[in-house]
C-alpha cells in the first residue's frame, strides 16, 4: 500500500438517547506519504469524527482505516493533534506543554535532545524567547503556534489539524498559513487538515476533499496543482479563484442548497 | 506575602475588637449577658494550660477527620467523575446524606462507640466534610474539555497517565475552593461532638464546662480561641493551594 492513510468504506454511527445517530456512510480518503489533504464540508457532517477515525480514538461501525498499512484498531503514538481549542495546560510553561508527547511516546530522544529539539520547534513558529512563558501569557494565534508545537515535537507519522486556525483573525491566520508552510518545508509531515475556509485548503493542502451534509460521504475531491512555493498572491490568481468557485458549488450541494446536476 | 497582607487583616481585627469592647461598654451589658474583649484576657491568663491541651485536641482530630475527608472524597469524586453510571447511581444519595443535620448524628454516633472519644470526633468531623470534595473533584472531572484527553489518548496514554498529568492538576483550584469551605465544616464537627459527648475532651469540652459552670468569659474566649484555629488552618489550605495550583490565580 502506498498511501500513508487509507479510510475504505466507512460508516459510522453514534449512539445518542434519540437513536443511532449515522454521521459517516460511504468515506473514501487516502493521503501519500507527505501529502496534505484538507477536509471540507457543512457544519456538523462528521469531520471531526473523521480525524478521531485516523487516530484511533474512535473505530468505525464498518469499513477500515489504515496508516502505513496497519489497520487502525486502537490508538496508536504516531499522531500528532491540534485543534481550534489549543487545550494547554496552564500549570506549565510553553516549553514544557511541548515536551508533553515525550512523555508519553517512548522516543528515541534523551531529555536534553527533547528539549533541543522543542527549543527548535518554538522558534520555527516564531516563539523564540516565549519558552519560559505560561500559556495564559500569550495570545490565541501564540497558543495555536505552541499547540502546533506540541503536535509534531514527537515526530509523528500523521498531523491531525482540526479547524486549528477557525477561531483566529483574519491576518493572523495568513499568518499561520505561511508559518504552516515553512514548518512543513523543515519537518516533513503527513496532513489531514479539516477547515471551514476555502481560501485556507487551496492555500495549504494538495488535495481538497469536500464531503457531503450528514452522513458524510466523500463527494467530491480537487487537486490543487503544484505550482512551487505558494505565497498569498497566489490566492488571487484566476487559477485560484476557479478554484475557489468549484468548491463553493459542491459545498453549496452538500449543504443541499443546489442539486448535485447545476454544479458548474 | 507582603507587608499589606499582614497589616491589613491585623489592623482589621483590632478594630473589630475595639468595636466589640466599645459596643458592650455602650450598652452596659453584663458579662453574662455579652463578655467583652477585656474579660477575656483574665480567662486565657487563668486557663492558658487547658486552652493548650484542649485547643490541640480539637486541632489534631479535625486535620485527622479532614485529611480522612480529602482521601474518601478524592476517591469517591474520582469513581463519580469517571463513571456516568457510577455518577447517576451515588449522587442521590450522597445529597439525601448531607442533607441529613449533623446534629442528630452526633448523638447516634456517640451512643454507638460509646467512650472511643477520639473516633467519634474525628467520624463526625470526616462525615460533616467529606461533601464538597467529592462534589468538586467530580464535576472538576467530568467537565474536562474532550480535547484534553483526545490529546494524550491519541498518543496512547493510560487512564491513569491522563489522570495524573491532566485531570488531576486541572481539578486542582476547585478542588482547594472545596477543601476551604471543608476545613470551616471539619471544626463544626469537632466541636459537635465535643459538646454533646459526655466527658469529653477539645475547645468544645472546654466550652461545655465554661457553660455548666456559669464561667461566661471563658465561653467566649472558647469561641474566640475556636474561631484563632480556624483562622490558622485556613491559611494553611491558602499556602497549599498557593504552591500547588498558584497557576490559576489571573490577579497578578
Ligand atoms: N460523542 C458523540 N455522541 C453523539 N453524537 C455525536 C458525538 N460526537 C459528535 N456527534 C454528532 O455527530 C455529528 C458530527 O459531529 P462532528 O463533530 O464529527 O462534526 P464536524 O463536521 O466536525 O462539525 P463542525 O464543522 O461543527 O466541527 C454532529 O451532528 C454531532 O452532533
Ligand atoms: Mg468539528
Amino acid at each position: 500500500m502506498e498511501n500513508l492513510i487509507e479510510i475504505k468504506a466507512v460508516r459510522h454511527s453514534y449512539r445518542t438517547a434519540s437513536g443511532p445517530l449515522p454521521v459517516l456512510d460511504g468515506l473514501e480518503m487516502s493521503v501519500p506519504e507527505g501529502g496534505f489533504v484538507a477536509v471540507v464540508g457543512p457544519s456538523g457532517c462528521g469531520k471531526s469524527t473523521l480525524t478521531r477515525l485516523v487516530a484511533g480514538l474512535l473505530i468505525p461501525d464498518h469499513g477500515e482505516v489504515y496508516v502505513h498499512g496497519t489497520r487502525i484498531t486502537a490508538p496508536r503514538s504516531n499522531v500528532g493533534m491540534a485543534f481550534q481549542n489549543p487545550v494547554l495546560l496552564e500549570w506549565r510553561t510553553i516549553l514544557q506543554n511541548v515536551l508533553l508527547p515525550l512523555e508519553i511516546v517512548p522516543s528515541k530522544l534523551s531529555k536534553a535532545e527533547g528539549e533541543e529539539r522543542a527549543r527548535r520547534l518554538l522558534a520555527l513558529v516564531g516563539l523564540e524567547g516565549f519558552e519560559n512563558k505560561r500559556p495564559s501569557e500569550l495570545s490565541g494565534g501564540m497558543k495555536q503556534r505552541a499547540s502546533l508545537c506540541r503536535a509534531l515535537i514527537h515526530s509523528p507519522e500523521v498531523l491531525i489539524l482540526d479547524e486549528p486556525f477557525g477561531a483566529l483573525d483574519a491576518f493572523t491566520r495568513e499568518d499561520l498559513w505561511q508559518i504552516m508552510h515553512r514548518v512543513k518545508a523543515e519537518e516533513p509531515f503527513t496532513g489531514v487538515l479539516i477547515t471551514h475556509d476555502l481560501r485556507e485548503s487551496i492555500f495549504l493542502a494538495d488535495q481538497v476533499v469536500v464531503l457531503s451534509g450528514r452522513p458524510a460521504k466523500t463527494q467530491f475531491v480537487l487537486d490543487v496543482p503544484d505550482t512551487g512555493p505558494r505565497t498569498l498572491d497566489h490566492l488571487y490568481t484566476p487559477e485560484a479563484a476557479a478554484m475557489l468557485n468549484t468548491l463553493r458549488h459542491q459545498i453549496e450541494i452538500a449543504q443541499g442548497r443546489v442539486p448535485a446536476g447545476a454544479a458548474a | 506575602m507582603t507587608g499589606r497582607q499582614v497589616y491589613v487583616p491585623v489592623l482589621a481585627v483590632i478594630v473589630f475588637l475595639a468595636l466589640w469592647e466599645a459596643l458592650v461598654w455602650v450598652m452596659g451589658w453584663p458579662n453574662y449577658k455579652m463578655a467583652s474583649p477585656s474579660d477575656l484576657i483574665p480567662a486565657y491568663q487563668k486557663y492558658w494550660e487547658l486552652f493548650l491541651v484542649m485547643g490541640w485536641q480539637t486541632l489534631w482530630r479535625t486535620v485527622v477527620g479532614l485529611l480522612l475527608a480529602v482521601v474518601f472524597g478524592i476517591a469517591l469524586g474520582m469513581i463519580m467523575g469517571f463513571s456516568r453510571v457510577m455518577r447517576d447511581a451515588l449522587y442521590p444519595l450522597l445529597v439525601g446524606f448531607n442533607a441529613v443535620p449533623k446534629a442528630t448524628v452526633v448523638p447516634i454516633v456517640a451512643l454507638m462507640f460509646v467512650g472511643a472519644h477520639d473516633f467519634n470526633t474525628v467520624l463526625i468531623a470526616f462525615m460533616i466534610s467529606f461533601f464538597p470534595i467529592a462534589v468538586s473533584v467530580s464535576i472538576g472531572l467530568s467537565t474536562l474539555e474532550p480535547e484534553y484527553r483526545d490529546i494524550l489518548r491519541s498518543l496512547g496514554a493510560s487512564q491513569a497517565t491522563i489522570f495524573w498529568k491532566i485531570a488531576l492538576p486541572k481539578t486542582l483550584p476547585e478542588f482547594f475552593g472545596a477543601l476551604k469551605v471543608a476545613v470551616t465544616l471539619a471544626f463544626i464537627g469537632t466541636n459537635l461532638m465535643e459538646i454533646v459527648s459526655p466527658h469529653g475532651r477539645g475547645l468544645g469540652a472546654l466550652f461545655d464546662s465554661g457553660k455548666t459552670n456559669s464561667d461566661y468569659p471563658l465561653m467566649f474566649a472558647v469561641l474566640i480561641a475556636l474561631a484563632f484555629l480556624g483562622i490558622v488552618l485556613y491559611y494553611v489550605v491558602v499556602a497549599l493551594e498557593r504552591i500547588f495550583a498558584g497557576w490559576a490565580d489571573r490577579t497578578a
